[in-house]
């Protein structure tokens, strides 16, 4: 039997549990991808000082409280500029970004895009539950558009923003798509995230079991494993997801592209900063 | 790909300290879960749930430890050799979704009976395709301490009669309207 060697420093997921007790309401699917994320951080063995979780906000965005790793809870819309600032400074973290689908594809929508073509080496996760929770179940961009409640009557009559075309014809180099029902399979796909270099997008599929309880049941009953294996062809992955019903699993693109990673200056001080601002 | 849990495929192991191994990843896996889950309950003030779920936490991590003196020299380190953590929930652990916030006691005892229940299948198929017979035996071992899991939670449910229609109304609902 192969024996992990004695000096290797195991880590478990309870490493990447933070004091903080989740508020999220039981049974919400961001439970199940703090525990994925937990267990991603396990299996790639990343001491948690080394990794730094920066989110906007949002229920999912609560998540750098929950973990031990480095956090920032970010401004609406924002993550994506204050990770892109942290990678580009500090190289040497693993840097993964938290969402939702309002505060990444409406507040934040145009950070998405650009964050996309820029392809630093960063992982963005995406809790999408087609609703915006914290603040009382107002339809988002992903909500279908024919989803009649009493705060938005006959539905919006909009359609729904399809993050993961977007992220394909913005530059994204690895697209994914997970549910919350399959702990192991989203935990799988953020280490997939991670050791793929460049921009890593990762769509969840997280329900809210408290504005939209039809969720559940419904995604567990339409989620599968994509039938059709990975692609690194742009124009194939086009196609598929052009056609995407929104509930194929797994790793759906895996791009070429080298990340943008600038060489940090060695001869900048805080004063070089101060004086930029000055006014 | 499961959706949710996987277990129709029953492993095989090439020795007994490997069963062990995984046999402590699943113990570990289900105190985990119990705790988050009475966290949850406790954050939303169903402390009686919470309660619940802490002790099922606590007879998880007797259990665990009590595999982990069985499987000695498979450890390092406190991890079992072999093992990925991006594998599929163990057969013991409570699915996140299956919880509510009103959830009353006897739903979250239905849970943890439904979770060895679930063990004991597992432990039950190991030994019935083991072919060496020490695991055969050691998981037949483990079936019965499951069983006796699943034999506590009767006697627990006892104090608790049936739902009564509407345990899940709430007066102060979080929906703005309906």
């Amino acid at each position: 039997m192969n024996m992990i060697p004695t000096e290797v420093r195991a880590l478990k997921p309870a490493d990447y549990k933070s004091a903080v007790k989740p508020v999220w309401c039981p049974g919400c699917g961001d439970h199940s991808v703090l525990v994925a994320f937990q267990r991603a951080m396990a299996e790639l063995a990343l001491p948690p000082e080394q990794v730094a979780v920066v989110s906007g906000i949002g229920c999912s965005s609560r998540i750098p409280s929950y973990t031990s790793c480095y956090g920032f809870h970010g401004v609406h819309g924002r993550a994506l500029a204050v990770a892109s600032g942290l990678k580009v400074a500090r190289p040497d973290l693993t840097v993964v970004v938290a969402s939702g689908d309002g505060d990444g594809f409406s507040i934040g929508g145009n950070h998405f895009l650009h964050a996309c073509r820029r392809n630093l080496d960063l992982t963005y996760i995406v809790m999408d539950n087609r609703i915006y929770g914290m603040t009382k179940g107002q339809p988002s961009p992903t909500t279908e558009s024919d989803w009649d409640t009493a705060i938005a009557p006959g539905g919006t009559g909009l359609s729904p923003f399809h993050p993961l075309v977007i992220a394909l014809a913005s530059g994204a180099n690895f697209i994914a798509r997970g549910f919350t029902g399959d702990v192991g399979g989203c935990a799988k796909l953020i280490v997939d995230a991670v050791r793929t270099p460049g921009f890593s997008f990762v769509q969840i599929l997280s329900p809210c079991v408290t504005f939209r309880s039809d969720q559940q049941k419904a995604w567990k009953s339409l989620v599968r494993e994509a039938i059709v294996p990975e692609t690194d062809d742009p124009a194939r992955a086009a196609r598929r997801l052009m056609t995407d019903d929104g509930f194929n699993l797994g790793v759906l693109y895996r791009g070429k592209r080298l990340p943008y990673q600038p060489r940090p200056s060695d001869n900048l001080t805080p004063s070089h900063f101060e004086s930029e601002f000055a006014i | 790909m499961s959706q949710v849990q996987q277990h129709d495929q029953i492993p095989s192991f090439d020795s007994v300290a490997e069963f062990f191994a995984q046999a402590l990843a699943i113990e570990v896996e289900a105190a985990e879960r119990y705790t988050l889950l009475a966290d949850q309950m406790e954050v939303h003030n169903n402390r009686e749930i919470a309660e619940i779920f802490r002790k099922m936490a606590a007879i998880e991590s007797e259990h665990r430890d009590e595999v982990a003196r069985r499987a000695g020299d498979a450890l390092v380190a406190g991890r079992p050799v072999n093992f990925s953590w991006t594998a599929p929930d163990g057969p013991e652990t409570t699915e996140l979704e299956q919880l509510h916030y009103l959830m009353t006691p006897r739903q979250a005892l239905m849970l943890a009976r439904h979770n060895e229940e679930r063990a004991v299948s597992y432990f039950e198929a190991i030994a019935a395709t083991a072919t060496d017979p020490a695991i055969a035996g050691f998981a037949r071992e483990m079936a019965e301490e499951e069983r006796q899991h699943v034999a506590w939670v009767d006697q627990w449910l006892l104090k608790f009669p049936a739902d009564e229609p509407g345990w899940d109304e709430d007066p102060d609902p979080p929906l703005y309207s309906e």
